[in-house]
């Protein structure tokens, strides 16, 4: 019988690997911006888990609006990433310190 | 039985792409196997009856940040080979910090008391939609305000961040056309016999 537990040790791997695509990624800031969705992904599963066997619907409440800022989190990442990009024409995360505000 | 494989399928398949896109040397390559992950992801809320959730996961997740993801990796040429420097060397102990991290949240989940303990999941009277509508519209219509509004902010700024103005293309100047007066853009003129116009 698939139960609570089941669910929560995928959302435990999948936060996981999201976790370690952010530790070993760490010059490529595309990757890292896919490694942090998909610990949000993590997240929603974890929500939505407890929202169905706690029979309440707050978690999936929740889970829309994980959603909403993981969408607004990428679109505002890529922006700041294409005009980085378009100043330094590399996107290694090390250069990033020599932008001095 | 079918829920069981079913939950086992849509599990395997999303963390084993969510590997595959930490690993993939091809960046185009990790999207492709980000969209699969959320796909399988997007099971497993139907799966918990979520459906409304999942179909949301299908559209906002594949339908515009995978897009996203794609159309940045492809419009930048970057050489993402280089970016790899440093990944084999972070490996042993980045995998060492994972494995740590899990047994942590493995333990953590485990530890009784925390939660309902497994059981089924209730059978609900109303569609998931309509129940997670009402509760929007009236508990949450505060928050869903506000997610409207960080959406808002979030298009706003990505379109300010970046657009940029080119000197070399001719763009009309909009202040200037709506200070345009029409007594100042023509005159009666009363031109006599064979005079013609004087410009």
């Amino acid at each position: 019988m698939i139960g609570l537990t089941h669910y929560l040790t995928v959302a435990a791997i999948l936060f996981t690997i999201g976790v370690l695509g952010i530790f070993l990624n760490r010059r490529n800031v595309i990757l890292m911006l896919m490694a942090i969705e998909l610990i949000l992904l993590a997240v929603n599963i974890n929500l939505v888990a407890f929202s169905a066997y706690l029979g309440d619907l707050t978690g999936q409440v929740l889970a829309m609006f994980v959603l909403t800022v993981a969408a607004a989190e990428a679109a505002i990442g890529l922006a700041i990433l294409v005009i980085f990009f378009r100043r330094r024409g590399s996107i290694a995360v090390d250069d990033v310190n020599r932008m001095r505000g | 039985m079918i829920a069981i494989l079913a939950f086992y399928l849509f599990a395997t398949l999303t963390i084993v792409p969510a590997i595959a896109v930490i690993f993939a040397r091809n960046p185009v390559h990790s999207v492709l196997w980000l969209i699969l992950a959320f796909f399988n992801a997007a099971g497993l809320m139907l799966l918990l009856g979520a459906e409304f959730i999942a179909m949301l996961v299908v559209i906002v997740y594949v339908g515009a940040v995978a897009v996203l993801f794609l159309f940045v990796v492809m419009m930048l040429d970057v050489d993402f080979a280089s970016l790899r420097s440093g990944f084999t060397k972070n490996l042993p102990f980045g995998i060492i910090i994972a494995l740590v991290l899990l047994a942590e949240i493995v333990v953590a989940m485990m530890s009784r008391g925390a939660g309902p303990g497994g059981g089924q999941i209730a059978a609900t009277s109303q569609p998931n939609i309509v129940a997670l509508g009402q509760l929007l519209y009236s508990r949450y219509l505060l928050p869903f305000e506000l997610a409207g509004l960080i959406l808002l902010v979030a298009m706003i700024g990505a379109i300010v961040l970046t657009h940029r103005r080119r000197g070399d293309t001719r763009s009309p100047n909009i202040s200037k056309q709506i200070r345009r007066r029409p007594q100042d853009s023509y005159r009666n003129t009363n031109p006599g016999v064979g005079e013609g116009m004087k410009l």
